[in-house]
């Protein structure tokens, strides 16, 4: 993994570098103009938004349960990524609407359930700051629930209302914007890939260094 | 064992509260004031909004709920009687299970006051069908109570905790609300929408037992330092 | 006194004789709270934990409680890992630690009732605790009204209730007269004559020498001296521990 990581990074860095040039080479959708372009950005960070929180939701399950230390600092890792790439979404799916329907904001499963999933991801960041002794088992609760909280979200804003584009706006993309989607899909996915794996190792350093300090004490 | 202890814990905090009726008293004065803070903002022209009441209601018990929490968790923190009660020979869960319980009959006993305000304040047809109303309150009333009751339990010990508490039980309760808010505005609809208001139902239904199950597993590790 | 001994039985049924600590570590973040201490206590002692302030004292006592759990190392009650006994060996645990455990809100008599119940006790003991607490009088009053010392003396009792085999006292001298000291310490003597262990945490050594069978010297987490107790106990301790 650790040899791995530096190509891998270049790689990250290559496809982003390219990526406008992919964008701008996609198909002009007629009726947005470029705003539209936004797309691939939101609908990717989306997915990595629901798969990071699903990681740290996991990873706190484990912990709560096995007490194993490195299924923490995934927890935290993931925690962090999730208020990330969420805050991505709740800032680009805005720019979207705006030009789409005419509103900044709409009240709808998939956005509301980014927003709630962005605030509790950064109530998870809070209670390990401020929470005091204790703080990561807190964190570790509220993610589980958070988590197991996703499909009720979604569900109950889904019969509340639907404005959203449905699922399928992958595969009814046009054959023109395919290959700039799927190519700034995997950019930013290879980036979470990359990001986790550091600031996993960063919260790795942090524990050896502690458990340094007590082994001095020895 | 796990009944019994529960429901002592349930009595326990019952004789606490008989005595002086603090916690029910200032829970129901807050949910009052909520509720005039709210009319205040969402009546036009004399005539309340739309739908008004419902969103109110919810929100209202909500505040008022989260308010009771702290208090109620507030009372084991002051003599360490938590760390007392974690000893007790029965699975701990069982402690949790007590907590909770009271603070869905607390929640319960304000909203027997609440619901009969809010219908004459905003002139809405609340109790045109009751058993689905109280299903309604209920399933509601106990999500919040089974997700509010972990947080403050866990919060106990926190600096922070009367701030970290609205923090996270907000956002965690979303979907509860919006269930309670739009079950509440079926039934309030002319005809009564019989039919979104079951589904809400059974759907705080499935909420409540999830939450629920998550709670029981994750509070003994939890309260362990 | 007398009347009400034919209600306290003499001696607990025994479902472990002696409570290990096997290379027990504890640390928070960067702060080793207990490093790597063995200790066991067996039916009929009376250890003195002592140590400054920060010393793991409280700590060790969480440990020994199943309160706190160790980050490496074993509590052991009996033969049996603290871990695989679960519920049923708190039945035999009793703590009384510095905020006492009890509502103020309801009276004496309801907070030994509410804990009696808890632990399945006969209904009759609560009225013997309340008179060995001699508090008879006073029974239906709200603690929120009592003294110091009578919440103290209510305190331990309540502790008490079940017969723990294991008595975990942290610091029960604070805020108590010559008399009633002198009550706790010969309840703990009787505790420890009827096959309980005790293990008392205390920063008053006057109180500590002539009471306790066994010292445990800690500081910073770590075990300094354990040895049986002998006269001399402050001159040992400043020696061992450094300062007073």
């Amino acid at each position: 993994m650790k040899k791995a990581f530096l190509p891998l990074l270049l790689l990250a860095a290559a496809m982003f570098a390219y990526a406008p040039v992919v964008i701008a080479h996609a198909d002009y959708e007629s009726t947005m103009g470029l705003v539209q372009k936004v797309m691939y950005f939101h609908a990717p960070s989306g997915m990595v938004m629901l798969i990071s929180a699903v990681v740290c939701g996991v990873a706190s399950a484990l912990y709560l349960w096995k007490k194993d230390p490195a299924a923490d600092r995934v927890a935290i890792a993931a925690a962090e990524l999730t208020a990330l790439f969420g805050l991505i979404v709740l800032v680009t799916g805005p720019l979207w609407a705006r030009k789409a329907w005419g509103v900044w904001w709409v009240w709808e499963a998939r956005l509301t359930m980014s927003f709630v999933g962005w605030l509790i991801a950064v109530g998870y960041l809070f209670v390990r700051k401020y929470g005091g002794p204790g703080s990561d088992k807190l964190g570790a609760a509220l993610a589980v629930f958070g988590t197991a909280n996703v499909p009720f979200i979604y569900v109950s804003v889904n019969i509340w209302r639907t404005m959203h584009p449905m699922t399928t706006v992958v595969p009814t993309l046009q054959p023109g914007m395919r290959g700039a989607f799927w190519f700034s899909a995997l950019t930013l996915f290879l980036l979470y890939g990359l990001l986790l794996t550091a600031r996993i190792h960063l919260e790795r350093q942090r524990t050896a260094l502690d458990q340094l300090y007590l082994a001095e004490e020895d | 064992m796990f009944v019994r202890t529960a429901l002592l814990v349930l009595r326990k905090d019952f004789a606490i509260e008989v005595k002086s009726r603090e916690i029910l008293y200032t829970t129901l004065l807050f949910a009052l004031s909520c509720v005039l803070v709210f009319s205040i903002a969402f009546v036009k022209e004399g005539e309340p909004l739309e739908d008004a009441a419902a969103g109110i209601l919810w929100i209202a018990i909500e505040f008022a709920g989260t308010l009771a929490l702290g208090r109620t968790f507030e009372r084991e923190r002051y003599g360490e009687t938590l760390r007392a009660l974690l000893l007790a020979p029965a699975p701990r869960a069982a402690i949790y299970v007590g907590k909770m319980l009271g603070i869905v009959v607390l929640l319960a006993v304000c909203e027997l006051l609440l619901v009969p305000l809010v219908a004459l304040l905003f002139r809405s047809r609340l109790f045109e069908e009751p058993v689905l109303l109280v299903a309604l309150l209920l399933t509601g009333t106990i999500g919040f109570a089974v997700v509010g009751s972990l947080f403050a339990a866990m919060l106990v010990r926190a600096r922070t905790r009367d701030v970290m508490l609205p923090i996270l039980l907000y956002p965690m309760t979303v979907p509860l609300m919006i269930g309670g808010v739009r079950g509440t505005v079926a039934l309030t609809q002319t005809p009564v929408d019989q039919a979104s208001a079951v589904m809400w139902i059974v759907l705080l239904l499935c909420m409540d037992a999830v939450f629920l199950i998550l709670a029981l597993w994750t509070f003994e590790p939890l309260m362990t330092e | 006194m007398d009347l009400h001994h034919g209600l306290l039985p003499k001696v607990v049924t025994a479902d472990f004789d002696a409570v290990s600590l096997i290379d027990v570590s504890r640390h928070f973040g960067r702060r080793r709270a207990v490093a790597r201490l063995s200790l066991t206590a067996r039916a009929g002692d009376i250890i003195g934990l002592l140590g400054p302030n920060g010393a793991g004292k409280s700590t060790l006592i969480g440990l020994l409680a199943t309160l706190v759990a160790p980050t490496s190392g074993e509590v052991r009650f009996g033969d049996q890992p603290a871990r695989a006994l679960g519920a049923a060996v708190r039945r035999r645990l009793g703590l009384l630690a510095h905020e006492l455990h009890l509502y103020p809100e309801l009276s004496a008599r309801q907070n030994l009732r509410f804990f009696g119940e808890l632990y399945g006790v006969a209904a009759g003991r609560v009225d013997a605790a309340l008179a060995r607490a001699g508090l008879e009088e006073r029974g239906d009053d709200d603690v929120s009204g009592f003294s110091r010392g009578m919440r103290q003396r209510l305190a331990l009792e309540r502790a008490l209730l079940h017969d723990p085999r294991l008595v975990l006292l942290d610091e029960p001298f604070t805020g108590l007269d010559d008399r009633a000291v002198g009550v706790v310490s010969d309840r703990v003597r009787e505790l420890a004559a009827g096959g309980a262990i005790v293990v008392l945490a205390t920063h008053d050594l006057d109180l500590a020498e002539g009471l306790i069978t066994r010292v445990v010297l800690l500081r910073d987490g770590r075990l300094l001296a354990d040895e049986a107790a002998a006269p001399g106990l402050r001159a040992r301790y400043r020696r061992i521990v450094g300062g007073a």
